[in-house]
């Protein structure tokens, strides 16, 4: 990991006035202090990263968040915002000169409208609350990262988080209406709307993806969609990686969008199979799930049309679910398969980087190279459709050189990314972890121009600094 | 995830295991999302991920816990919703169970929570004492208001008062060492673990479920020797009660398999289904390690029973709708969610279930009386889901969901009074306070119908 940005020991060394003045603020169980308890709270859904941080608050109103933000302005706090805690790039890790916010007690839906297509809620909901919570008038909320079930609507902003079926409704920032935010200075601002566009610049699009850098999240206006006739899951089995990994590009190359095409390896494949009895192919070697919705002769229909291209390919098996139990427990694997990768495995390092599609099969198979010569295993599962990779490398942490040969690892597929025309991130954003690899993707002038936004919105450099921006781009 | 035990410490085989499942969990979060703690609380450490952070810095650092962490591990209902939402196979419950034998021996609680401990207990898993417990409380109940209206001790004497019953069905009678012969022809032979405060409070539950084993042709025998399962001890952390209490049922079922045979041990009650198909692992280190896990093999909760040998209603759809209320010793400790659906399908009922069937009611064994603010946040938001569901009547398969959501205008019942009720038994009482309607003149119907039909073939 790169150098941290130096603390600011005047704060650790007002410590006590710091909680104090918190207590002032949030009723007593809203506040932690202790050591002891502050130790879950070090770290998140990259739990290789881990710092004790000054303190934990937890507000419960946007206006307690207008408090306390306010008040640690006035104090020179640095705040690390924190929904659920699930990030995979340690988008939540504190510092220990850094008060966390946690948004989890911010959990209500304000207001359902099916006629304007909108939903207004909380920061800590839940990206599956949303869903249900609309789900009597027929509606859902599109974007569904694998955490759905635990992740928050405010750490989606934050990230421009993903999902299975980003491929045919666009991710977090395609399905957002407005937003109200709380500035580093604590002043609340509400940006967009319930509209579809906003007068002025696009700063919902500025912020969504902006990592907790530019302002805290405090409610989200999401686009609400109508759901499908129906859906259907079909499973398509593969005798190597870089087979499926082609068929993946003659499908999108003959322009189909299915809602969701999703890959997995065969090591993937029976750690999700263990948790989900899904039915998955177990002596397959890569496995695509393709989804595709509509009426029931338009599911038909592009079945068909899909079907035809993976014969190309020699598939050794392709079954299309029967029913609609079939389906949830083929989609329980794949959204629970990062922690079914913890039956294999004691540690694994999730990485997230997008590649071109017509690359997938040649960067599939540099990936199993590099995995030999590293000494590690990987897991790959991933939304194929959009080239969003995730390759897992399996380490033990109890074992100092396996997680140093798989940071080194992982930032070579990272490299490889950019190299092959693609990207650093694909939904789990920069957090600490791809911190020192922005200089592959970036040239000074882009850096230094992100970090004119940055200043703009937080010249004190308060708002979750040690993120995204290498060490030596970071104010010091 | 990481975690740095000495070789020494490992060396515990307790503390070997609790690494075991450790070094299983990915810190990936999903847990928080369905653990009704967090969901009230918005805290990491009310979260099973957060707990499980927590019992790892205790075990890892040997001292005694503080209060402050010990009350983020207290809370924990034990309901395991989260080994039924952990991708990566996490074993919480021997984690959580683990831990609590430890917060037991190294922390020092504040005399009140030790002596009401000390005397849940004394008393729950012995059905005379608690009897008498009961109609002290009764008598106590006037003086519920002169108690303080804020602290833990008042709020836990307060919640203590309200679950004692108005009124004490008759005691069964003693069940050690009877047995119940199968009507007509021995087509199988089980042991029933009669129970420890479920015999008190509602003795019917076993009566109904003896009635449905032997019409179906089944031989019902309660060892002597056996008693309360041990869950309550186990969940207070009271390790050496534990072992003795499993002992002795492992030593009387034992003696039964080794005599005339048992196709199975039926439990009644989920928490206990769920601790006795534990304990192989909670013996695995003592003499009776093989019958343990013999005996856990064979258990079985009632619904599995009347599945595997045959129930079949005898009377005709009485066109009640049952709100089925998944107990989380069926659903998340046992991982039995759809047998008791299925029997009162096919018993003739429409089944409705709730929204949320995933939280828990907030009973979790003596939990009501130890936490009584979250116990009953968790209540109202049940009985609310439960109302949504516009049914007659509410089924569930434990005695603690039962005494946890009667009284509240939604009449409660177990699972087996209504299966037994269609498949001949009598009509359950709940169901009268209710005004649930009487299908009577359809059922006589039925009844003369296959009375004849009978003495046709016969």
């Amino acid at each position: 990991m790169d150098v941290e940005p130096p603390l600011h020991e005047d704060v650790l060394a007002r410590r006590g006035a710091i909680v104090a003045g918190l207590c002032r603020l949030l009723p007593e169980d809203a506040v932690i202090s202790d050591r002891a308890r502050l130790r879950p709270y070090e770290t998140d859904g990259m739990a290789s990263e881990r710092q004790v941080p000054l303190a934990v608050a937890l507000p419960s109103t946007t206006g307690e968040v207008v408090a306390v933000m306010r008040f640690l302005h006035r104090e020179g706090v640095p705040v690390v915002p924190r929904g659920a805690g699930t990030s995979l790039s340690g988008g939540a890790l504190p510092r220990a000169d850094a008060v966390v916010l946690g948004m989890m007690r911010m959990h209500r839906i304000l207001e359902v409208d099916y006629a304007d297509r909108f939903a207004r809620v909380q920061a800590g909901v839940t990206n599956l609350a949303i869903t249900e919570a609309v789900q009597k008038g027929g509606f859902f909320y599109a974007p569904d990262p694998s955490s759905q079930l635990a992740c928050m609507i405010g750490g989606n902003v934050a990230m421009n988080a993903g999902g299975a079926h980003c491929l045919r409704y666009g991710v977090t920032t395609n399905n957002l209406l407005g937003l109200t935010v709380v500035t580093a200075e604590g002043d609340v601002v509400e940006i967009g709307g319930r509209h579809v566009d906003a007068a002025g610049y696009d700063w919902l699009g500025l912020l969504t993806g902006s990592e907790g850098q530019l302002a805290v999240v405090t409610e989200v206006t999401v686009r609400i969609l109508h759901a499908a006739e129906g859906a259907r899951a079909m499973l398509v089995a593969f005798k190597a990686n870089e087979v499926a990994g082609a068929c993946v590009a003659a499908i999108i190359a003959a322009g189909i969008i299915p809602v969701a095409l999703e890959f997995m390896d065969r090591p993937a494949i029976a750690a999700c199979e263990a948790f989900a009895h899904a039915g998955y192919p177990l002596d397959a070697e890569a496995l695509l799930i393709v989804e595709v919705e509509g009426s029931a002769a338009e599911q038909d229909a592009l079945l068909a049309r899909i079907s035809g291209i993976c014969a190309r390919f020699e598939p050794v098996s392709l079954r299309v679910s029967a029913s609609a139990e079939e389906s949830a427990a083929i989609w329980k694997g794949r959204k629970g398969a990062f922690g079914a990768v913890g039956r294999i495995s004691p540690d694994y390092l999730c990485m997230d980087g997008t590649i071109p599609t017509g690359r997938l099969a040649e960067v599939l198979a540099r990936i199993g190279e590099m995995s030999g010569r590293y000494g590690l295993k990987v897991a790959n599962i991933f939304h194929a459709g959009d080239g969003n990779l995730h390759p897992l490398i399996l380490f033990d942490a109890n074992d100092a050189d396996s997680q140093r040969r798989a940071e080194e690892f992982g930032a070579e597929i990272l490299r490889l990314c950019v190299e092959v025309g693609g990207c650093l991130t694909g939904e789990h954003g920069v957090g600490v972890e791809k911190r020192p690899l922005m200089g592959v993707q970036f040239n000074p002038t882009e850096l230094a121009q992100q970090r004119r936004i940055k200043e703009a919105f937080d010249p004190g450099w308060l708002l979750n600094p040690s993120k995204v921006f290498p060490a030596a781009d970071a104010a010091a | 995830m990481q975690t740095s035990f000495t070789p020494e410490q490992l060396r515990d085989p307790g503390l070997a295991a609790a690494n075991e499942v450790l070094r299983t969990c990915v810190h990936c979060g999903f847990c928080t999302a369905t653990c009704p703690t967090f969901v009230l609380k918005g805290d990491e450490l009310d979260s099973p991920r957060g707990r499980i952070y927590l019992i790892k810095d205790m075990l890892e650092e040997g001292g005694p816990p503080g209060a402050l962490v010990v009350r983020h591990i207290d809370r924990c209902l034990s309901c395991l919703s989260c080994m039924t939402t952990c991708p990566s196979g996490v074993h919480y419950m021997h984690l959580v169970d683990y831990a609590r034998g430890v917060i037991e021996t190294r922390h020092t609680r504040p005399w009140h929570d030790r002596l009401l401990r000390r005397l849940l207990a004394a008393l729950l898993p012995y059905p005379a004492r608690f009897r008498t417990a009961l109609r002290a409380a009764r008598l106590a109940r006037p003086f519920a208001p002169l108690l303080p209206r804020s602290g833990v001790l008042a709020s836990r004497m307060r919640a203590m008062l309200a679950l004692a019953p108005e009124r004490l069905p008759a005691a069964d009678g003693g069940m050690a060492g009877k047995v119940w012969r199968p009507e007509g022809t021995r087509r199988f032979r089980v042991a029933l673990l009669a129970g420890c405060a479920q015999r008190v409070l509602d003795p019917e539950i076993n009566a109904a479920t003896i009635r449905l084993l032997t019409r179906m042709g089944g031989e019902v025998v309660v060892p002597d020797g056996s008693g309360c399962c041990g869950a309550l001890a186990h969940h207070l952390g009271r390790h050496g009660q534990t072992l003795a209490e499993v002992r002795a049922n492992v030593a009387a079922w034992t003696r039964e398999m080794a005599g005339e045979g048992l196709d199975g041990i039926v439990v009644n009650a989920s928490g206990c289904g769920a601790m006795v198909k534990d304990y192989g692992f909670l013996m695995r280190l003592e003499p009776e390690a093989d019958s343990a896990a013999k005996v856990a093999a064979l258990a079985m909760d009632v619904s599995e029973a009347l599945l595997r040998f045959g129930y079949a209603p005898s009377r005709p759809p009485a066109g009640i709708t049952v709100a089925y209320h998944a107990a989380c010793g069926l659903q998340h400790g046992q991982k039995i969610t759809e047998e008791p659906k299925l029997l009162l399908a096919k018993a003739g009922f429409r089944v409705a279930m709730p929204a949320e069937a995933h939280l828990c009611c907030g009973s979790a064994g003596s939990y009501n009386m130890l936490q009584p603010e979250i116990a009953d946040s968790l209540r109202e938001r049940k009985l609310g889901n439960l109302r949504d569901c516009a049914a007659d009547v509410v089924a569930t398969g434990n005695i603690g969901c039962l005494t946890q959501l009667a009284g509240h205008g939604l009449p409660v019942l177990h699972t087996v009074m209504l299966l037994d009720w269609m498949a001949g038994g009598p009509r359950p009482a709940a169901l009268e306070a209710a005004a649930v309607p009487e299908p009577e003149g359809e059922a006589r119907a039925h009844e003369l119908a296959a009375e004849a039909a009978g003495q046709l073939g016969g």
